[in-house]
């Protein structure tokens, strides 16, 4: 096999910007490029870049290119690749569910809350189950923040409480109730093995057999939370990447002003 | 007296002495109450270090079924030797019988006559000189092989293996080893620091991490060693000696021959929820085992800027760093196995944020001059961008090089996505050996400018945490932990999990396993 049997440059396509058949941008409108490494279980050698290759053209690349290869250990080999894809997605067709509310900022949310709402809210969070990660909650509650993002803790408006992590789901429960919380923050960090849907559930189960579930928010987020699996799992809104304090502040106090301030607290 | 040492950032050693003497102070406060108590995680461990091994038919562990035999009868404080020591000299059975003989039900250990001190310690003898030496001959054994095959030069490349599938750990482990790591880290499984016993047997399914056992520990070793003698390397296996039940797993590495271990007098308390008498209780006979083991200690500094800020609580790394240094000493632990943990952990858009840090770990370098220190890599600021990661990873390498860190925690590109690939970690172990190489002398060539913001940075670092350890030694640690003075977090004295397990020594008290170990006779 040899590199001659691949066309390197396919420029007889049209490059124009159809959003109907979007695909990867290299640096020519529908040069559907893209970069990828992998490792296969195979030893190093012409065979080992043959079956890349051959990968590279069952997932719909054209011209695959192999540019670096390294045997990790025996019997595993390492792989860079390039390649043009055939595969398009029409992007005027899709609707991804968002959290619906506006984002305010903390002095903003703190004035919201003063006026609407009249009273401070109880927020509750923790990363809860076996999950002994503390950075995602923490980023959200504690006082500093995170990224420039003041955290609960800081806002006049807001008494935040964090349980921190390992928190088992009767817990987080209880405290709920002693501090009459209007919201419950759940982070979850590991997802290994789907850990955190099932603890997810649990929660979510719980506070519905305890009649509980309507009269707090609940939230949950992580680095692999999206809204769209949040609600899936019966929470009011999941929170993911990139998203901080002040959009959960933002949401739970137009949330509870959506659905009548005198509906909430444990 | 003045000290000759010579600082590469105006350090005044003085100042240093006089830090390290108030934290003295504040470990001897702990060590007055510590040495008072015992903890069902103590027993436990005496347990397996006379031999006791193995589990029930529900699956508990033998060494749990024994003291939880004595805690339901509210005898614990005299402790599993008394009672042991009774029971031998009564039936004539080994320690690992008699607790079978529990198990079955058809031996009360609580109901023996009594027998003098000296007749206990002597029908123990056997059995502590049957795990003493086997953990020597261990150490020994490390020692013959740094000696014979060699090992790879500071700082030694550290990487981490967390499949949960112990098989498929010694597969990406000797990978790596072949790559060029030193120390492989074997994670454990998210929450195994919260169980109050060791789960037994191999293992193969794990969240984040695979179980730390026995039987893990042997199978990990033995791989290590087969790649060791391949690639002419001693590689070194590294677990956790933290949560519940920290000195058992010191117990159980120090009897299949581990080299590191996490080992934090305090970061239980603060990450872990774990009761604050019940961690420093335990941490003391941990270090106990891993001073006599040869067994190098990492702390957990590190972790205090993951939740805490960066630029601004540097100086409480320090303070812990000297803290967990006297407590380390307290239990016989030589500085060569301290291995002191700090952190490159600001906000990559700090402003100069390398030029603080490099002076934070130089500075780290010159108070703790012959400890093996612990360097970790940016996890916070790591954010899915793994081109970013990756260079932010490097600019820690450089640090690591130039301030002869003892132990380099490999930043992995792929960091807060998944756990390791064996791709990600070529990918680091290349960036730092890399870098290694081609920066090896810098740290000789290059002196920082008098008065200029990386010795005015380490200067500043070390007056605020004097001032923070003098606070303390007033305040006292456990008033310290309750106000929330380490990593913004607060644990009161009597909360947290673990505290059912501590219990004040009573008058037939004995562990003869400190005395032997602390004198490394």
């Amino acid at each position: 096999m040899s590199e001659g049997l691949y066309s390197m440059e396919a420029k007889d396509f049209d490059k124009t910007l159809d959003l109907t058949k979007i695909k990867p941008y290299g640096d020519t409108m529908n040069d559907g490029k893209v970069q990828l490494s992998f490792t296969l279980p195979v030893q190093e050698g012409d065979e080992a870049t043959e079956a890349a290759k051959q990968l590279l053209k069952k997932m719909g690349f054209e011209n695959p290119l192999v540019v670096y290869s390294h045997e990790l250990t025996k019997g595993f080999t390492f792989f860079n690749c390039y390649g043009s894809l055939t595969h398009t997605v029409d992007y005027t067709s899709i609707h991804v569910p968002k959290v619906e509310s506006s984002k305010m900022d903390m002095h903003e949310c703190d004035e919201y809350i003063r006026e609407h709402i009249g009273r401070k809210i109880v927020i509750v969070g923790a990363s809860t189950g076996t999950d002994a990660h503390t950075v995602g909650i923490d980023a959200i509650m504690n006082m500093k923040g995170y990224a420039g993002h003041y955290g609960l803790e800081r806002y006049d408006m807001i008494d935040a409480y964090n349980l921190g992590s390992q928190v088992p789901n009767e817990d987080f429960i209880a405290k709920g109730i002693e501090l009459h919380a209007d919201a419950l923050i759940v982070s979850q960090t590991v997802t290994q093995k789907d850990v955190h849907i099932k603890n997810l559930t649990e929660l979510v189960e719980m506070l519905e057999a305890e009649g509980l579930r309507d009269k707090i928010i609940l939230i949950c987020g992580g680095p692999r939370i999206s809204h769209e699996l949040a609600k899936e799992l019966g929470y009011d809104a999941g929170f993911g990447m990139n998203t901080f304090a002040d959009d959960e502040a933002s949401y739970i106090a137009e949330e509870m002003v959506k659905r009548g301030v005198q509906n909430f607290g444990l | 007296m003045t000290d000759m040492r010579k600082s590469k950032v105006g350090l005044d050693f003085e100042k240093v002495e006089h830090a390290r003497g108030v934290a003295k102070k504040i470990a001897g406060q702990v060590q007055d109450f510590v040495e008072g108590y015992t903890t069902v995680a103590v027993e436990r461990t005496i347990c397996r270090l006379l031999g006791i091994d193995g589990i029930d038919e529900n699956e508990v562990p033998l060494p749990n079924v024994v003291v939880d035999e004595l805690k339901s009868k509210g005898v614990l404080g005299q402790g599993v030797c008394f009672f042991m020591g009774n029971a031998i000299l009564e039936t004539g059975k080994t320690p690992q019988e008699v607790a079978e003989a529990i198990v079955a039900g058809k031996l009360d250990i609580t109901q023996m006559p009594v027998h003098k001190p000296e007749e206990i310690k002597k029908a123990l003898q056997p059995f502590i000189d049957n795990s003493i030496d086997r953990i020597r001959n261990r150490r020994k054994r490390r020692e013959h092989y740094i000696e014979t095959i060699g090992e790879g030069s500071k700082p030694y490349l550290y990487i981490i293996v967390a499949t949960g599938n112990i098989y498929e750990d010694v597969v990406q482990a000797q990978a790596g080893a072949r790559q060029g790591a030193d120390i492989i880290a074997v994670i454990r499984t998210t929450g195994q620091s919260l169980l109050d016993y060791v789960p037994y047997g191999a293992t193969t399914e794990g969240f984040g991490g695979t179980f730390a056992t026995q039987e893990n520990f042997r199978i990990m070793r033995k791989a290590l060693d087969e790649v060791g003698e391949e690639v002419g390397r001693y590689i070194r296996l590294c677990n956790y000696c933290s949560g519940l039940c920290m000195p058992e797993i010191a117990a159980m590495g120090a009897l299949e021959g581990l080299d590191v271990m996490l080992n934090d007098a305090l970061y239980g308390i603060l990450f872990r929820d774990i009761n604050m008498q019940r961690t420093l209780i335990d941490q003391y006979f941990s270090r106990i085992i891993n001073g006599f083991a040869g067994v190098i200690i990492n702390t957990g500094e590190d972790n205090y800027l993951t939740t805490a800020d960066a630029y601004e609580e540097a100086h409480t790394v320090l303070a812990s760093d000297f803290i967990n240094e006297q407590l380390a000493f307290a239990a016989g632990l030589p500085e060569e196995q301290m291995g002191l943990g700090h952190a490159f952990e600001m906000d990559p858009m700090l402003t100069n944020g390398f030029l603080y840090e490099l002076a934070q770990a130089q500075m780290l370098r010159e108070i703790f001059p012959n400890a093996p220190l612990k360097y970790m890599p940016p996890t916070k600021f790591m954010t899915g961008n793994i081109f970013r990661g990756h260079i932010q990873d490097a600019l820690f390498n450089v640090i690591g090089q130039w301030t002869h860190q003892g132990l380099q925690l490999l930043g992995m590109p792929t960091e807060a996505i998944h756990t390791p690939f064996m791709s990600d970690r070529y990918l680091s172990i290349e960036n730092a050996k890399y870098i290694f190489n081609n920066m090896r002398d810098i740290g000789e060539e290059v002196e920082f400018k008098e008065g200029g913001i990386i010795r005015q940075r380490a200067q500043q670092v070390l007056n605020n945490a004097t001032e923070l350890l003098e606070k303390m030694e007033t305040e006292g640690l456990f008033s310290a932990l309750e106000k929330g003075i380490f990593a913004d977090v607060k644990r009161p004295k009597n909360g947290g999990k673990g505290l059912s397990g501590v219990t004040l020594k009573a008058d037939n008290y004995l562990n003869p396993f400190v005395e032997i170990m602390k004198g490394k006779k």
